[in-house]
């Protein structure tokens, strides 16, 4: 294989999963912008997507019904843990919400285990497995799959935030949340809002991916954590760097457990966060903030 | 208030005394001796996050590196026990007091990403440096002895662990009240504030970490000499999370929370063997519960309710 397939090839695989932590990140960044919450069952939607997908087409529904209710159903496990978890306790210590938060990720890692079991599980490729080649490198239809509708889920947030009534309520509360009540924003509707939408995103990924990587109870763990990793890089709060951020996590990722470590291929995300931090603080594209005294 | 602090302190060590005389056998003694090493590690963490409004979601690392200082310096280079902890615990001070400065920069959210990651970067170290550490399945540890006597039995390790707790609580107890203890709970209260009043608010910071972070580490050693054999769990993500729900369960800033919360999380995975498959739904449900309807911890809480505080 020349050095230019070898590394498209790279290329490829790092994009794909960049999607994935991208759709994870932009979950982070609603909840996150709604209540200052880093939702620590993120990576429990994107593992819930894809085991419910699973055992939807093994039930014998038709692929298009199983994953429309494979998101349908984390999105109602999101407004769940809203309504009973995090709505009740607002405006408590940070810890004390990541402790909640992963709280609930353990309820659905747990009951994912007892219901499904332990086994990987994987759900058939959605337009067939044969590779299409590009400069020597391969690339599998399935990639196409995640790549394009991370891109039109996008464009569609993208437009629901800068166009539509619901869209602009959400980012009013993201800067202010007591100015947004004053003009008559139903905040906790955005609160609500948020926990659906980022529900459904994971699950989306999740799905999309397990033709791929394969999935199993516990396979959220690492999904959210880089997911996490990648919604930080972006800079917390600002959807286009949960996006970039993503991408970015995938695509350096693959690289370097391609050139240079497989075995530390998990912990790339996590050295790269780190450099990050001690020089940008608040991420690539973070807002500054000043803290009122 | 001196005073009454003290009272407790006072009830721990009769506890600690009466505690092997009245346990039926030694599985309980097993698991007295478990919850004293957590209790000794989240009061340095409480120290952190609850006295210092600081997150750490990778103490297990630290803890990790001094269970394995423990285990691979004498294993594999014949060092003694002793000079091996201490070589964790410096390495793990030095570590900490590096990443410290630019960590603590970080606010909230990305303070915990970034203790987070550098957990998560030293468990993944542990699990692929096979050739060293045994890998994902551990390796044994060399057994505990100083002046030729060798702390082999449970009640040996017990009475060493009970007087570690004893000073780590009256330690605490003290360091709360002193000058160090009342710019931590400054910074804590308004860090813009102690500023102006003249606290060096990073330079706080970085040592309250590295403190917590050395006790994490010692105690490691402690543990794998103990119970002889260590592997990346330890360190791992999980084991950082508990720590951290031990220290809110019984109560951010409070010493004697630190206690009941390392006391009621050490047994709970013992309550819930008996939940076949069911244990990690019940203890996500148990730390949910406990953290929507005890925001503040059980013994604030409590002490809250019966009129008076600590």
């Amino acid at each position: 294989m020349s050095m230019l397939a070898q590394f498209l090839q790279f290329l490829f695989s790092g994009v794909t999963v960049g999607a994935t932590y991208a759709l994870a990140a932009l979950g982070f960044t609603l909840i996150y912008n709604a209540s200052n919450v880093i939702n620590f069952a993120q990576g429990e939607f994107i593992m819930l997507g894809g085991m419910l997908a699973v055992f939807f087409v093994q039930s014998g529904l038709p692929l298009p019904a199983a994953l429309v209710l494979a998101i349908l159903v984390p999105a109602v496990v999101g407004i769940l843990i809203e309504k009973l978890a995090i709505e009740p306790v607002k405006g408590a210590e940070t810890v004390t919400l990541i402790i909640i938060t992963i709280g609930a990720s353990l309820v659905i890692r747990g009951l994912t285990a007892v219901i499904f079991g332990k086994g990987t599980h994987s759900l058939p490729a959605f337009s067939g497995d044969e590779p299409i080649q590009i400069l020597g490198a391969t690339l599998m239809p399935q990639s196409l799959w995640v790549l394009g509708v991370t891109a039109i889920v996008v464009v569609v947030l993208w437009y629901f935030f800068n166009r539509t009534l619901t869209g602009k309520a959400m980012l009013a509360t993201s800067y202010n949340r007591v100015a947004a009540e004053l003009v008559g924003i139903n905040t906790n509707g955005v609160l609500f809002m948020s926990f659906a939408m980022s529900a459904a995103l994971g699950a989306l990924g999740g799905i999309l991916v397990t033709p791929i990587t394969l999935t199993s109870y516990d396979a959220g763990i690492m999904m959210g954590l880089k997911g996490f990793v990648a919604a930080v890089l972006g800079g917390l709060g600002n959807g286009l760097g949960a996006v970039v951020g993503g991408l970015l996590v995938g695509i350096l990722e693959a690289m370097g457990a391609g050139y240079l470590s497989s075995a530390y291929k998990d912990a790339i995300p996590f050295v790269l966060i780190l450099f990050i931090l001690f020089f940008m603080p608040r991420g690539l594209f973070g807002a500054r903030v000043t803290d009122r005294v | 208030m001196r005073n009454r602090a003290y009272n407790g302190l006072y009830v721990v060590i009769a506890i600690l005394v009466v505690l092997p005389f009245v346990l039926p056998n030694s599985f309980y003694l097993d698991l007295a001796i478990r919850m004293a090493i957590n209790a000794v590690i989240v009061l340095g963490l409480n120290l952190l996050i609850g006295f210092a409004g600081q997150i750490s979601l990778g103490h297990a690392g630290f803890l990790g590196i001094g269970a394995y200082a423990s285990a691979v310096l004498p294993t594999h280079f014949g060092w003694h026990p002793v000079l091996a902890m201490v070589a964790g615990a410096v390495a793990t001070g030095v570590l900490a007091a590096l990443v410290a400065r630019p960590i603590f920069k970080l606010k909230g959210n990305y303070l915990a990403m970034a203790t987070l990651g550098l957990g998560i970067i030293l468990s993944i170290a542990l699990r692929n440096e096979a050739q060293w550490t045994g890998g994902p399945d551990g390796m044994p540890v060399p057994a505990f002895g100083v002046f030729g006597f060798e702390l082999s039995s449970d009640k040996h390790w017990y009475w060493v662990v009970a007087i570690l707790l004893s000073v780590s609580v009256w330690a605490s107890l003290n360091l709360i009240d002193s000058p160090f203890g009342r710019a931590l709970r400054a910074l804590h209260g308004s860090e813009v504030a102690s500023r102006v009043v003249g606290v060096d608010v990073v330079r706080y910071k970085v040592s309250i970490f590295v403190l917590s972070a050395v006790f994490a580490s010692l105690m490691g050693s402690i543990t794998a000499h103990y119970v002889g054999f260590v592997t990346p769990n330890l360190a791992d993500f999980f084991h950082s999370i508990e720590l951290v729900t031990m220290v809110v369960i019984g109560g951010m800033a409070s010493v004697y929370g630190s206690l009941v919360g390392a006391v009621l999380l050490t047994a709970l995975p013992q309550a819930l063997a008996t939940f076949e498959g069911w244990e990690t739904v019940v203890f996500g449900a148990i730390l949910m519960i406990c953290m929507i309807f005890l925001p503040k911890g059980l013994v604030p809480t409590l002490a809250a309710k019966f009129g008076k505080g600590e």
